[in-house]
């Protein structure tokens, strides 16, 4: 496991900060549009007591109202207890309806096939049934699979692809860490949520942060730099981070690549899905 | 002369011309009910932005025998009205366009000159640039048409200026890049449009307005914003951004007379100069 907690810099978190208001308004408006141009005024959405699923749930009530927002806790049996009083705090404070489904029944079924099955695969599984029950619950509730991820994990590639990724929209995910942790306070969300050390609670203990190996803030003011202002890997180095440290991230961000883009299509025809068949995803709502 | 202008920020849906036919008509009638003379709509405000493949499908001809022009072309006889379309030549090329129609007819047609390729922008790939920065006549003195990309070239202003333009109307589809919480409220490129506009104007001396569209494609969204600018450099009026609004303001063109009074930008502006210039270095360039 790569260890970069040393001294980073923090000269670069001012430039990263933003306008929360303006945040708002053009996801707030996101979110309407893309739920009306699919015909529905609803949605569903994993709440899983995090910063991300809290602020996208805060959003998706202003945006469709609460009593249209479906917010689902998918407790796995080695989810942390604190997981879900953190989500119920969220539920309480907007008063959104609520289902609870546990999937240790239909993780483990798969699981348990396979003895001595590492972490990285029981994690997978359990992202890819939560997306199976949201999508199951979407067709229920009759609304779109809100998406919860930022754009610091997108960039690692620290996600499940068809796990947390499978979703119909994504309000958040060109905010970095630090930008939603911003957007949250700004939201109301209750502060031990955003204060808590981010976690996918896939098992007892675990930690975003010592999982990756180093802090987001260290990490999205590196991001910010390679990807939103285009600096080249020494130019980043000069900025005061370890040659060694954005080497790592940049490879990571390139070697995920696949997780963020559909799958490429081999192309033999005259006009191919992808290559030159070209309409906007909102092409369907008009 | 006093112009009352309607500044139409509609969200116009791509592909959808009925629709956004209709919501022309409906700000035109209201443009109308306050008295407004003339009213200006955003770039490609028929069709919306990304259009992409549906390019052909969406090209019109700016005629009576259009059926939405003809509708367009009718209201123009009691509000001069600037649209956005697609237009297609006799040889099927297509152009993002703006016309300018008053008392029943097509008096001007502006070929957007410079197609953005870069970034979230693929003009080029989709639509032929124009070639011609020209201003024209109308019952208001002499204007010039921009769309958006071309309002970004100082030299775009500076010809039509040179053309006999004192009032610039400019429409975009602007999408919104970069939300810092170091800027003034404002998005990044609303800053920086401000700051074109108002150049522009100062530099210029003469009245700039600009009408930016609101709503999303995708994941983009269109700020609106969109803003009168006096020949002082003054943004007078500003629409609030993300929302459908029809903003009216009445200009005053005695007011380019005053600003020139005192600064007398356009007497002393020398046209011989630069065009010999210019000449040099391209001649240079090509050495």
């Amino acid at each position: 496991m790569p260890n970069f907690h040393t001294e980073m810099p923090t000269h670069i978190l001012p430039r990263i900060a933003i306008n929360v208001a303006l945040a708002e308004q053009i996801l707030v408006g996101f979110i309407r549009d893309q739920i009306t141009k699919a015909g529905l005024s609803r949605a569903v959405l994993g709440l899983s007591g995090g910063i991300d699923s809290a602020v996208s749930a805060y959003l998706s009530a202003r945006a469709l109202g609460a009593e249209n927002v479906l917010v689902v806790r998918m407790p796995y049996r080695t989810s942390a207890p604190s997981s879900y009083a953190d989500a119920q705090t969220v539920i309480d404070d907007l008063q959104l309806p609520t289902a609870t489904v546990e999937i240790t029944d239909m993780a483990d079924a798969l699981i348990n096939r396979f003895p001595h099955m590492s972490n990285l695969r029981k994690g997978n599984i359990m992202a890819r049934m939560r997306m199976v029950v949201l999508y199951d619950q979407s067709v229920e509730w009759g609304g779109l699979v809100m998406g919860t991820s930022n754009k610091t994990e997108f960039l690692l590639g620290y996600s499940t692809i068809y796990g947390d990724s499978g979703v119909a929209l994504q309000p958040i995910a060109d905010l970095y860490k630090f930008q939603v942790r911003q957007l949250a306070r700004h939201l109301g969300v209750p502060a031990p949520i955003i204060d808590k050390a981010p976690s996918a609670d896939l098992w007892d203990g675990q930690t975003d942060e010592s999982e990756l190996g180093f802090t987001y803030d260290a990490v999205d003011q590196l991001l910010y730099l390679l990807v939103d202002e285009r600096y080249t890997v020494e130019e980043a180095v000069a900025e005061g981070f370890s040659h060694d440290f954005v080497a790592h991230v940049w490879r990571r961000v390139k070697a995920n690549h696949y997780k963020r883009t559909m799958p490429n299509i081999a192309k033999v025809s005259d006009r191919t899905l992808g290559h030159d068949f070209l309409y906007l995803r909102d092409w369907t709502g008009r | 002369m006093q112009v009352k202008i309607a500044l139409s920020q509609i969200y116009p849906q791509v592909g959808n011309l009925e629709r956004n036919l209709e919501k022309h008509l409906h700000h035109i009638e209201e443009a109308r009910q306050q008295q407004a003379d003339l009213i200006v709509f955003p770039e490609l405000s028929l069709v919306g932005y990304y259009v992409m493949d549906l390019v052909s499908e969406l090209a019109q001809t700016p005629s009576e025998q259009d059926p939405i022009f003809a509708r367009l072309l009718k209201e123009s006889q009691t509000i001069d009205i600037m649209v956005g379309f697609i237009q297609e030549d006799s040889r099927h090329r297509y152009y993002i366009a703006a016309a300018y129609l008053s008392g029943g007819k097509v008096v001007h047609i502006h070929r957007k000159v410079y197609l953005p390729t870069y970034g979230i922008f693929d003009d080029a790939r989709y639509f032929s640039a124009g070639n011609r920065l020209q201003a024209f006549d109308t019952r208001f003195g002499r204007v010039g048409m921009l769309i958006c990309e071309d309002m970004w070239h100082l030299s775009s202003g500076y010809v039509l200026w040179m053309d006999g333009a004192d009032l610039l109307l400019c429409h975009s589809n602007s999408p919104t890049r970069g939300i810092r919480a170091s800027e003034d409220g404002r998005s990044t490129v609303g800053r920086w449009v401000d700051v074109i506009l108002q150049s522009y104007s100062a530099m210029f001396t003469t009245y700039v307005v600009h009408v930016n569209r609101v709503g999303y494609e995708d994941g983009k969204n269109f700020w609106g914003g969109s803003s009168v600018v006096n020949p002082n450099g003054d943004t007078v009026i500003q629409a609030p951004y993300f929302e459908e609004t029809l903003l009216l303001h009445t200009i005053d063109l005695a007011q380019v007379h005053r600003t020139r009074s005192v600064n007398p930008l356009l007497r002393d502006e020398r046209p011989s100069l630069v065009q010999a210039e210019l000449e040099r270095i391209l001649r240079e360039q090509t050495q």
